[in-house]
């Protein structure tokens, strides 16, 4: 009964999406206050009972009822509570539903906090968000319908993949979908601008927030995945370029690119094509993402040749949403002229250049991720394009980025001096040769790239400080004057100097994780020691324990530096029984300066010797660390009243009354 | 004019990557070598590659569950591979098996194993691509897993990564030697 509700709900959700998608849509192009008015009760209506269709297959995961097809195949009565709702979202069907909800959970947002949003711009832009509302809930409806009964219900379910038993990656689809999706918002501002013919520096204001807040949860979904990858698989990698990883790492970038472009927006009136083309991109490339993997065309063409419904609904709402909105750019795009010009030595000119390199980051990613399945496709055989493509391509286009990173936010806008950022930057020069110095001391013989790697490092790092440094006109005025001038930093400026800081320390952390990792694979018997990296490593010796749906070897080493003891580590080799699957637990000990890393592998003999893997990742907490300190900085921005979505007129008018001071940001 | 082509040409682009989405769906490129899967390992015998004197046949992939792996000194993305193929063997998680494919010189082959180190228990030369065709091989590298009684039960297409390793080759191996 319960599961019926849900898919009627969803079908109401489906006729309501309708009704927003056109009847808003056709008010604001009569300009019909009433008929616009009317996207904002449909949006809240539509979560309503989207919110209510996915509460009702939680319920059925939470309650094991093995008469729905999905709770059979995902779930089991034995799992943990966690990981029966992560359940809910483990797999395709409902990972599409809460998709909607997300999509339907901004919509609600606008209407809720939009309310100083220009009535014609909410209500195209509610109309469009809920035109991809409706592809997507046909999508579920036909093709894969999570509400499928299956009658007689089986004694029990199949449980879920154990791998993906673990609280990282129970919350790490939730978070990448909160971005994947929060791009749909840039997306539909764009096309609502585009059909209003209209982008200006107000319209970029209110698109910011959005972005700024997809991108918070991307990051975060984006680490937490890798994190997990990195605990859970046992190779001591974080990264792997792998077809998933690439396909939540492009919108990232694109993304990441329209933020900066809707500064320039904002502020010059300019770049306004390429704005708008960047929500159109990011947006596009998370529906690459959230169905390519999802479906699984890129790992295995198996997945779509069993149900060509699915691949054939997938492509023509592609075709659709990203065929039709670079359409319409292409139609109305020539007649958004920009006001604003600029020197390209300018804060301009060095915000487009980054942006020009973070897309063609993306493209190349695009290019390494999906160039196999061409080549296939033109009968062209098959070829795998693994990491030394994407280290290649990808390496020599971020290392000029870090470079400009430092000096773009010491340029003044419109026209700016190379020479005298660049005398300001000296520290960061001294800090460049410093870190490159120091690493070669350290570890000399290590790849030439990781020192200008390190390099680049500090010259971020310290040139952020720099920047900020002369924002508050250290040194240079009395030191309460700077004090004063710290008080009335924007968060904007705070959260970009943090998030360009976070990066710097996440950038030090993947060279000294990348460049200089240690690894001994050896069997050890009990009480042999292996010595790697100044620590000593002696295996205890491994006994069986007991999980809760699970039994495991569990192995102890003790860890020792000079003599002294540093820590014992427990890694475990897990069994689980219904899943008939093994999984690796790695034990690792964090420490400042890199993680030890201890992976126990199968038996060998009859003394107790095990196959052992022992890792020495320099300095790879600092990903994790410089990642925290990213998202918090985008959190601190997102702050910002200038953000805050009822504001812009408030912040307008108080920009206004204070144009004696330049408006820095 | 030359503006507006720059707004049309992100459509065009896209006109062309879905036209590709669209072939590459609907041909559904691994409908071949999916004919193998579930059947017995071909009938083939390879001759050993310079410096070993045991060759690999049809006849050594039964008793074992054991991987297949198609490699050449030729072939980029094997490099890629290989540190893993070379942890695999130093952990005996399974035998390993190569066909050696398409060397022209034949001491490129076994140069390249010395150069960068050997993984494999047998591997057969196959210069002529005799029994790559008969498995159903589009490229290098590519790995079959065969069970016990010498029927192919995956086929891996591109290099081994950490993560396909641990995701699907190790539990179906796993579940192969219970079976």
């Amino acid at each position: 009964m319960i599961p019926e509700a849900g898919h009627f709900a969803l079908t109401l959700a489906l006729l309501v999406a309708l009704v927003q998608a056109s009847v808003p849509m056709i008010g604001a192009h009569r300009g019909n206050a009433a008929w616009m008015e009317l996207a904002r009760p449909a949006a809240l209506a539509q979560f309503l009972l989207i919110a209510f269709a996915f509460a009702c297959l939680t319920y059925a995961f939470v309650t094991s009822d093995f008469s729905l097809l999905a709770v059979v195949r995902y779930s089991h009565s034995a799992k943990p509570l966690l990981y029966k709702i992560s359940g809910v979202w483990g797999n395709h069907e409902g990972s599409m539903l809460l998709w909607v909800l997300i999509l339907s959970l901004y919509g609600a947002a606008v209407a809720v906090f939009g309310r100083n949003l220009p009535p014609g711009l909410r209500a195209r832009s509610l109309a469009i968000q809920a035109l991809i509302a409706v592809g997507f809930i046909m999508f579920i409806l036909f093709t894969s319908n999570p509400f499928e009964r299956m009658l007689p219900p089986p004694e029990n379910g199949q449980g879920l993949n154990p791998l993906l038993q673990d609280p990282g990656l129970a919350f790490h689809p939730p978070f990448l979908y909160l971005g994947y999706v929060g791009f749909s918002m840039a997306f539909s501002f764009a096309v609502a601008a585009l059909i209003e013919g209209r982008v200006d520096a107000a319209w970029a204001r209110w698109v910011r927030p959005w972005t700024l807040a997809a991108w918070i949860f991307l990051t975060t979904g984006i680490a937490l995945g890798s994190w997990w990858a990195y605990y859970e698989l046992g190779w001591g990698g974080w990264w792997f370029w792998d077809p998933v990883e690439n396909a939540s790492f492009m919108p990232w970038l694109a993304g990441t690119a329209l933020l900066h472009s809707a500064v320039v927006l904002e502020k010059r009136d300019t770049l306004k094509g390429w704005t708008i083309f960047l929500a159109i991109v990011t947006f596009a490339l998370s529906l690459l993402g959230t169905f390519l993997v999802r479906s699984g065309v890129l790992t295995s063409v198996h997945a779509f040749a069993t149900d060509p419904a699915r691949g054939a609904f997938i492509l023509v709402l592609l075709l659709v949403v990203i065929g039709g909105s670079l359409a319409l750019f292409a139609w109305r795009g020539p007649s958004l002229a920009s006001t604003g010009v600029f020197q390209p030595i300018s804060r301009e000119g060095s915000l487009l250049l980054n942006n020009l390199l973070l897309t063609t980051a993306a493209a190349a990613v695009l290019l390494g991720t999906l160039y196999p399945l061409f080549l296939d496709a033109v009968g062209g055989g098959k070829v795998s394009v693994g990491p030394p493509f994407f280290n290649a391509v990808f390496l020599p286009l971020m290392a000029p980025m870090v470079a400009s990173m430092a000096v773009g936010p010491l340029l003044t806008w419109k026209r700016g001096e190379l020479g005298p950022a660049l005398t300001r930057l000296w520290v960061a020069f001294a800090a460049l040769a410093a870190a490159a110095v120091l690493a070669w001391a350290v570890v000399a013989d290590g790849p030439l790239f990781a020192l200008v790697g390190m390099g680049l490092a500090a010259w971020l790092l310290v040139g952020t400080v720099v920047g900020f440094a002369e924002r508050v006109r250290l040194f240079r005025v009395p030191f309460p004057e700077t004090l004063r001038r710290i008080g009335r930093v924007p968060r904007a400026a705070w959260g970009m100097t943090l998030a360009h800081g976070g990066l710097a320390i996440a950038i030090a952390g993947m060279i000294g994780a990348g460049a200089w990792k240690v690894e001994s694979i050896q069997v050890m018997k009990p009480g042999d020691t292996q010595t790697m990296a100044g620590f000593t490593f002696t295996f205890e010796g491994a006994r069986q324990v007991q999980g809760p749906n699970y039994s495991a070897t569990r192995g102890t080493f003790t860890v020792t530096r000079d003599g002294r003891p540093v820590v014992t580590l427990h890694p475990e080799k897990r069994d689980y029984p219904v899943e008939r699957m093994p999984t690796t637990e790695a034990a690792i000990h964090p420490t400042f300066f890199g993680d030890l890393y201890v992976v126990i592998g199968d038996a060998q003999g009859s003394e107790g010797a095990f196959v052992t893997r022992l890792y020495f990742n320099p300095l790879l907490g600092w990903i994790w660390g410089g990642i925290v300190v990213m998202v918090a900085g985008g959190m601190v921005s997102l702050s910002d009243r200038r953000h805050r979505v009822g504001a812009p007129k408030t912040s307008r008018a108080a920009a206004g009354a204070g144009a004696g001071a330049p408006a820095r940001a | 004019m030359n503006r507006r082509f720059l707004y049309v040409l992100p459509l065009v682009v896209f006109a062309v990557i879905a036209a590709y989405f669209a072939v590459g769906l609907t041909k559904d490129p691994s409908a071949i070598p999916s004919v193998l899967i579930d059947t017995p390992v071909p009938e083939f015998a390879l001759a050993p590659i310079k410096g070993r004197d045991r060759g690999l046949s049809r006849e050594d992939l039964k008793g074992e569950v054991s991987l297949v792996n198609i490699f050449g000194s030729w072939c980029f993305a094997c490099r890629v591979e290989h540190p893993l193929l070379m942890q695999l063997k130093k952990e005996n998680a399974v035998p390993i098996h190569g066909i050696d494919w398409r060397e022209t010189d034949r001491d490129a082959g076994p140069k390249w194993l010395a150069k960068f180190g050997d993984p494999y228990t047998l591997i057969g030369d196959d210069p002529e691509s005799r029994a790559v065709i008969a498995f159903g091989v589009t490229g290098a590298p590519e790995t079959f897993v065969v069970d016990k009684n010498g029927v192919i039960r995956y086929k891996q297409v591109g290099p081994i990564t950490g993560r396909i390793w641990e995701e699907t080759l190790r539990p179906l191996i796993e579940e192969l030697r219970r079976q």
